[in-house]
């Protein structure tokens, strides 16, 4: 069904903390390993051996450089599908494969009924469709909707398998719609934010910016005199001398 | 966006199928075309066959295109399930009209008024078709050069013009004429012309979408150049997205697409008013020859030049 | 409506549990497995390394293990060596003949046996193997790895980074990461960043290159390369000016207050004082006399000169290191230029570490006691951490640079104190630790086993492996006036060495896992060179190569006998404590490889094979005295049975016959099921008292002593001043009874200085820097590190070429741009690759991601692949040796201390490629060729099997 659901009950989404992501990739092979075998098996891949690489994955995960120079800062920016609340890829779809699901807001392609007709993928800024070239069906992130509610997994496992591996703690798993999530209130408190939110489709899974880098320490304000002033430097002698008579004093109280 | 041949030709060839199919059920309402069974034959089976040839192409494009009939269900969102529903739906006219036009009725004889419903049907059965074709890009706001309402309208324009590119050669080829008909083919040249020029000057002054620094929340740090790729080969998006073509390449090709799809059909065109049976012959045809190929081309460039936003992601400044 | 969807699906039909091998982190993993087939990996949330994350290597794991580039079975090698003609033959006839050049070898000179195993994780077995063969001439890939960590760190504090320890990241206040990390303790690194970052606590990067870490550091500190010693030491220095150095913890902890002789010339100059025990003295401020530096109750002075007995003068050595590091030459303003960092930015940092440590101080109030048996009902931290790894490691002065790190800790009273760098036990050991390297004349006989294990840690010239004239006697030069400090052997130099025969030849070379004609060498194509140098006679130098491989390496092609070794998760293993341990600060851990799948193909754990050949070959400790194998069951036998003293074990945990001790006891038949029931590793949580200041914890130390860590419950008191070390000096300097040769003296008085120091790296040194100007360092992306990930059809996918990474504004001033093909020339050769801009690098400095180019024919690859057409190697242009010295010489490009390879001091000079249009890098070599290479899949649709409904 590609009309949308007016409301969905969830809106379940990735919240990832650009912050603290230092692209390591393992939620890339993570997704790409648990997906290969799971609601989209498989994730095919082209000339896997040979000069030109390719294959179908979920999640990847770019590395940029902003500003000029010395100030510049890295970022590693994971990209995957958003499960946005109003995306044209599913409206665009002509067979209905393509859906939103009213339950959780989750969106799916239906690989059973999915004839390849790749629109879905052109009407996605993001670029989180990727067509399976030797299945000829559209793929895409799931959530691991065969994860999350999987009753053959310990409760503490059904999150994505990304969430699940990320050693950081980077990436973040639960319901935006609900206030009191801790999701949430990760986004309140750090300022999540929409990619490219002009467009309107209304993202569900947030990204937290990188915080201002900073010199110093935090807490405490650095003092910015490049002389020492301790009171051993007020002894006479040389400088030694008076090094050597601050660890006495020191030691001797 | 990857120009795929498979698209060019269902577009291309469908759009000339709807437009010839459109003219003679106009030449058949207004009775200027006259029964006869073997130009029925000819413009009906060239109609469908260029309608149905481009569908099945269109399919060869498809993933699974043994599923392609799931396509028709989603026509209350989709462009793309409607226009296949349009395409099956002016199937029914248009093929009982023909089937009327050319077995039934004497040579010669005027249309009956079911036939006039069917045709009146099938005209607009293919315009709405031609229409649902354009909209499918024109609907997608990721395409700065696709979204445009100008699109749609160009797919029904291109469609009818190069239909009456093939319509008239057909007149000259079977002896048939249409009084003025070379103005209705010149008139759908010059509009067409002007709606593509119209369409390039749009896509030149537009502004990009999107750039590095909006599409990753970055630009209140600086500026965002690509530092490591996600992935070191291209994966689909890029092959399927990310085609590139040189500014240089795109003016040389405009140039050409005026040439072959506007100004070379327009004089093969004006040859036919001025020239005998023999050159009006020899004119609509290279005004068919240069439009087949220059209408290849528009449709090429028309993919080849769009930039879908995505490619912000992957290293374009802008898209 | 919505299609229903199946929310429950069937994971797996079992999962089993074992540890990951696609690095050297050693994660717990579980491994689904559906109608055989592995269908998923993920870690294990009860393991004490990786809580149940895991790395996008540890994720691709699958691709690994199905990989085309397996071997499948036993090879001899029928032509030329690099020509790939093999024959397959039988276990029974490659074990034969292994045993018959082996076991002439052993009959003959056990010498002639060169065994080095690459990235073994089984060192405890193999080192073992080749003490019980008899040959001196074994290690691993430390010596181009990390020796200069390690050995940095035991003979400073008793502990390294890394597997050693770590940073207390859930306490630490600021914390200051130098240069590259990635590689090793992934995960545990990663976890804790992601600690640090919810925490809010500033990171501070010091790398050439800003990636991975360092792209989440809240400070980039982008140092030129080989000069973070001198970073260090202006810290050190700052520190002094601001009087923020931990006197107490120094006074308490460390040798500071020790006494060392000044008398110039003479044979005690520079030693420590000592009384008639041995003990080491200090002036006791209170009685105005010397005491012993040992005893608890004294109030030594940091400062002055005392007289000693004999009349000789001595000072403390805080004197010497104030004298050092407080004078001008290491001041912020001196060394500013050269490293690349501003003085202001030096006297900062400087400024936040000792805020850090002494404005941030953590009280927890737990009751301790220490060594002398005084309780404090309190645990005091200086939440200052910091990690070094590879980019400290690889660089000539890179043992001088890790001191100065630790010195910079220990200054702090950051060194296993609540919030600064924990000890992960077995360590603290003592420093060095008491185990010295077995080998010397006399020691290596026919048929006759070594009477220690071949590495240790030498304390003075007369633990050195030479002969009378002061030659090695190790074929690398190990523990010779070359490296004395050789703690993990020199296996880049053993090539260059036995083909050359210096110091003498070798007659069978066994490797296992060392790519060493590829990304493992320095001068690559010389390597290749020795691998097949000819006799007159036509015989190759180097007669018999046996490698053992599970994958279809670049080096495997120039074996005479290849031994196919399985995959990770088909074979057994065990990571011991013996040897690299897995453990965490609160409590020790080892774990367990279990196979979770059968091979496909006839290939056997080199482990296995080589208890194997131990026996074939009767060695004493693979041998029953009737002369029948004793570990008939292979590496799980010998991994429960083995006992390395009476009570000591590969496994430490679930000992004893009713399997309740843990570290000594007697081997427990049913132990290998212990560690299976537990997720395939045991883990001893510490109690609170023992969790801090190990190496003075009384209830630690007598702990450790009585589980076998450690020999004596003496604290281990930090070596600031390294008395081995001016041993080494004295000894150059003409005293005491085993002196290096004349040519030798010159380097060894110099590096070998008691207190760290910096110098320049030997290569730039050594040319004219205007020739080669730029910096040339190398990383292995995170998705790859220590996983030999261009095999692997989906970490390909992420990394298939790599390009050189230049600073944009650089580039632009020598007119380059964004993918321009250059020259990168060395001193000794140049090599063609793409470049890639970025802002992030130190403007002096070009890098690539290392390994990622691949000769043609290999790791089961098409020719054309990227990685063979595109990517490059950095290892061409590196010289295993440095330019001549008067007299002839050629050291090996390595630290002068630990000879620890000095590949991340390249310099180098670019030029753009002009005139050549091909967009290839060079140089090529010819393809390799594989003789029984699979057809490899044109697509892969591997999870196919696992679907419910047909495609």
């Amino acid at each position: 069904m590609t009309t949308l659901p007016e409301t969905t009950q969830k809106k379940l989404g990735l919240v990832i903390d650009l912050d603290t992501c230092v692209g390591c990739q393992a939620c890339v092979t993570s997704c790409k390993e648990w997906n290969t075998g799971g609601y989209s098996a498989p994730l095919t891949d082209q000339d896997p051996y040979g000069a030109d690489p390719h294959g179908t994955w979920l999640n990847r995960v770019h590395a940029y450089e902003v500003g000029d120079g010395a100030k510049s800062q890295a970022v590693h920016f994971p990209r995957s599908c958003l499960h946005c609340e109003e995306p044209d890829c599913v409206t665009v779809c002509p067979t209905g494969a393509s859906y939103k699901r009213e339950e959780d807001g989750i969106v799916l392609v239906n690989p059973d009924t999915c004839i390849g007709c790749k629109l879905c993928s052109w009407a996605c800024p993001y670029g989180a469709r990727e067509y399976d070239y030797k299945v000829g069906v559209m793929r895409k992130c799931t959530l691991c909707v065969d994860r999350i509610y999987n009753d053959n997994l310990p409760e503490e496992d059904r999150v994505p398998a990304c969430v699940r591996a990320c050693p950081t703690g980077a990436r973040h798993f639960g319901d935006v719609a609900d206030p009191q999530s801790d999701v949430s209130k990760l986004v309140a408190d750090r300022e999540g934010y929409d990619l490219m939110a002009d467009f309107g489709y209304k993202p569900q899974n947030k990204y937290l910016p990188p915080r201002p880098k900073r010199n110093g320490s935090g807490v405490q304000a650095i003092e910015t005199s490049d002389e020492p002033t301790t009171k051993a430097h007020q002894t006479p002698g040389s400088a030694l001398e008076k090094l050597f008579s601050w660890a006495d004093q020191k030691l001797s109280r | 966006m990857h120009p795929a041949y498979s698209v060019i030709f269902f577009t291309t060839a469908s759009g000339a199928g709807y437009g010839v199919l459109s003219l003679t059920a106009i030449g058949i309402i207004s009775g200027l075309v006259k029964r006869d069974m073997t130009f029925g034959l000819v413009a009906f089976g060239i109609a469908l066959g260029l309608i149905t040839a481009g569908l099945l192409s269109s399919t060869a494009h498809l993933g699974r295109p043994e599923r392609a009939w799931r396509a028709f269900s989603q026509w209350r969102s989709s462009w793309l399930s409607r226009e296949g529903v349009m395409a099956v739906a002016t199937y029914v006219p248009a093929g009982l009209l023909a089937i009327l036009w050319i077995f039934t009725g004497a040579p010669g004889s005027a249309a009956t008024s079911f036939e006039v419903v069917l045709a009146l049907l099938a005209v607009i059965g293919s315009i709405i078709t031609l229409y649902c074709t354009g909209m499918i890009y024109a609907s997608l706001r990721t395409i700065r050069h696709w979204n445009l309402s100008i699109v749609p309208i160009n797919y029904v324009v291109f469609g009818l013009m190069t239909g009456a590119v093939l319509f008239g050669f057909l007149l000259h080829l079977f002896g048939e004429s249409i009084e003025g008909f070379f103005w209705i083919t010149a008139l759908l040249l010059a509009g067409g012309l002007a709606m593509k020029t119209l369409y390039w000057m749009h896509v030149d002054a537009a502004k990009p979408i999107s750039t590095a620094e909006n599409a990753t929340g970055l630009g209140h740090i600086g500026k965002v150049r690509p530092f490591e790729a996600a992935h070191s080969t291209k994966n689909f998006v890029m092959r399927e997205m990310g085609y590139e073509i040189a500014r240089k390449h795109v003016m040389r090709l405009r140039n050409l697409t005026y040439l072959l799809a506007f100004g070379l059909p327009l004089l093969g065109t004006l040859a036919t008013i001025v020239g005998g049976t023999v050159m009006s012959l020899f004119g609509s045809f290279f005004a068919l020859a240069t439009i087949a190929v220059g209408i290849f081309i528009e449709r090429w460039l028309f993919f080849a030049e769009a930039e879908h936003v995505v490619n912000v992601y992957y290293g374009a400044e802008a898209a | 409506m919505e299609p229903t969807i199946d929310r429950s699906p069937d994971v797996a039909d079992e999962i089993k549990t074992t540890t990951c091998y696609m690095c050297a982190c050693r994660c717990g993993i579980r491994v689904f497995l559906k109608n055989g087939d592995v269908r998923y990996i993920e870690g294990n949330r009860d393991h004490p390394v990786n809580k149940g994350v895991l790395c996008g290597k540890g994720s691709a794991g699958i691709m690994q293990h199905y990989a085309p580039s397996r071997l499948t079975a036993p090879l001899k090698r029928v032509g030329e060596r690099g020509s790939g003609d093999y024959e397959e033959i039988s276990w029974e006839e490659a074990l034969s003949l292994a045993t018959e050049w082996l076991g002439e070898v052993r009959s003959t000179d056990p010498r002639k046996l060169a065994l080095f195993t690459g990235r073994d994780q089984s060192q405890a077995l193999t080192g073992w193997w080749a003490s019980q063969f008899g040959t001196p001439n074994f290690a691993a890939h430390g010596g181009f790895c990390s020796v200069n960590m390690a050995a940095g760190g035991l003979y400073t504090f008793g502990g390294s980074f890394w597997e050693f320890g770590e940073p207390d990241w859930e306490k630490t206040e600021y914390f200051l990461l130098f240069g590259v990390a990635e590689d090793h303790a992934s995960n545990p690194i990663k976890m804790g960043l992601g600690k640090l970052k919810e925490r809010g606590v500033k990171v501070a990067a010091v790398n050439p290159v800003r990636s991975g870490y360092g792209a989440i550091a809240d400070e980039w500190i982008g140092i030129k390369p080989g000069t973070d010693g001198l970073f260090v030491a202006a810290l050190i220095h700052e520190l002094f000016e601001a009087r923020t150095v931990d006197l107490d913890y120094l006074v308490r902890y460390t040798n500071a207050p020790w006494l060392v002789i000044q008398a110039p010339g003479t044979a005690d100059d520079g030693l420590f004082a000592r009384d008639d025990e041995g003990n080491p003295l200090v002036h006791d401020s209170t009685s105005g006399a010397l005491k012993s530096g040992l005893l608890p109750d004294v109030a030594p002075a940091l400062n002055g000169e005392f007289e000693l007995a004999d009349g000789k003068k001595a000072v403390p050595v805080f004197q010497l290191m104030a004298e050092r590091y407080a004078s001008g030459v290491y001041s912020p303003e001196r060394v500013a230029a050269q490293t690349g960092v501003p003085a202001e930015d030096i006297r900062r940092i400087a400024r936040e570490l000792a805020e850090a440590a002494f404005e941030k101080e953590i009280v927890l109030d737990v009751e301790w006691t220490d060594w002398a048996g005084r309780t404090h009902d309190k645990m005091i931290g200086r939440p200052v951490s910091m990690h070094a790894m590879r980019g400290i490691s690889a660089h000539s002065n890179g043992f001088n640079t890790c001191r100065l790190i630790h010195l910079l800790q220990i200054l702090l009273g950051s060194i296993d104190c609540p919030g600064g760098f924990r000890y992960k036990p077995p360590y603290p050991k003592a420093i060095p630790p008491h185990l010295k390297p077995a080998g010397k004349l006399g020691e290596v006989a026919p048929d006759t086993p070594l009477p220690g294990a071949p590495l240790g840690f030498v304390e003075g010239p007369e633990d050195l492996l030479v002969d009378e004239a002061g030659e090695p006697l190790r074929i690398d030069k190990a523990y010779s006036w070359d490296a004395p400090v050789a703690a993990h052997g020199l296996m880049h130099m053993v090539l260059n060495n036995a083909a050359k025969k210096d110091p003498y030849g070798i007659d069978v070379l066994l490797m296992y896992m060392a790519n060493m004609s590829w990304n493992s060498s320095m001068n690559v194509p010389g390597v290749i060179k020795y691998l097949t140098d000819k006799e007159e006679d036509g015989s190759y130098t180097i007669p018999k190569i046996i490698y053992s491989d599970a994958y279809f390496s670049e080096m495997v092609p120039y074996a005479d006998l290849i031994l196919p070794d399985t995959t990770y998760l088909e074979r057994w293993d065990c990571i011991s404590l013996l040897d690299r341990p897995i453990s965490e600060p609160d409590g020790p851990a080892d774990s367990i490889r279990q196979p979770v799948v059968t091979p496909d193909r006839d290939v056997r754990p080199f482990q296995d094979v080589m208890i194997d050949l131990g026996s074939r070959l009767k060695l004493p400790g693979f041998t029953n005295e009737d002369g029948s194998a004793k570990y008939p069951g292979g590496y799980p036998d010998y991994i429960v049975n083995h006992e390395r003293t009476p009570g000591v074990g590969p496994l430490a945990g679930w000992r004893g016959e009713d399997g309740e001790s843990f570290g000594k006891g007697a081997p427990n038949p049913d132990q290998l099921e212990r560690y299976i029931e537990n997720g395939c590793f045991h883990k001893h949580h510490l109690e609170d008292h023992q969790l801090y200041f190990k190496h003075a914890n009384k209830g630690y130390l007598e702990w450790a002593q009585s589980v076998g860590f450690i020999g004596s419950a003496d604290p281990v008191v930090f070596q600031l001043y390294s008395e081995p070390l001016q041993k080494f000096r004295l000894a150059a300097q003409g005293h005491g009874a085993q002196l290096p040769p004349k040519h030798h003296r010159r380097r060894i008085e110099m590096f070998f200085d008691p207190l760290p120091f910096w110098y320049a790296p030997f290569e730039g040194a050594s040319l004219d820097e205007s020739d080669f100007p730029m910096h040339a360092i190398t990383q292995r992306p995170m998705h790859m590190y220590h996983s030999w990930g261009s095999q692997n059809a989906w970490l390909r996918q992420i990394t298939a070429q790599n390009k050189l990474f230049m600073n944009r504004e650089r580039a632009e001033q020598m007119d380059l741009a964004d993918n321009d093909w250059v020259w990168i020339y060395s001193h000794i050769g140049r090599v063609k690759a793409q470049i890639a801009l970025m802002e992030g690098v130190n403007p002096h400095t070009v890098w690539t991601w290392n390994a990622i180019g691949k000769r043609k024919g290999t790791w089961g690859l098409d020719n054309d692949a990227p990685e063979a057409t595109k990517g490059f190697l950095l290892n061409h242009l590196i010289s295993e040796l440095l330019p001549e010295r008067d007299g002839g010489y050629r050291y090996s490009n390595s630290d002068p201390i630990t000879g620890q390879a000095a590949w991340y001091d390249l310099r180098v000079k670019i030029e753009k490629a002009e005139g050549d249009a091909a967009e290839e890098s060079l140089p090529r070599f010819e393809p390799l060729h594989r003789p029984n290479q699979k057809p490899r899949p044109d697509e892969l649709e591997f999870g196919a099997q696992f679907r419910e409904t047909p495609l």
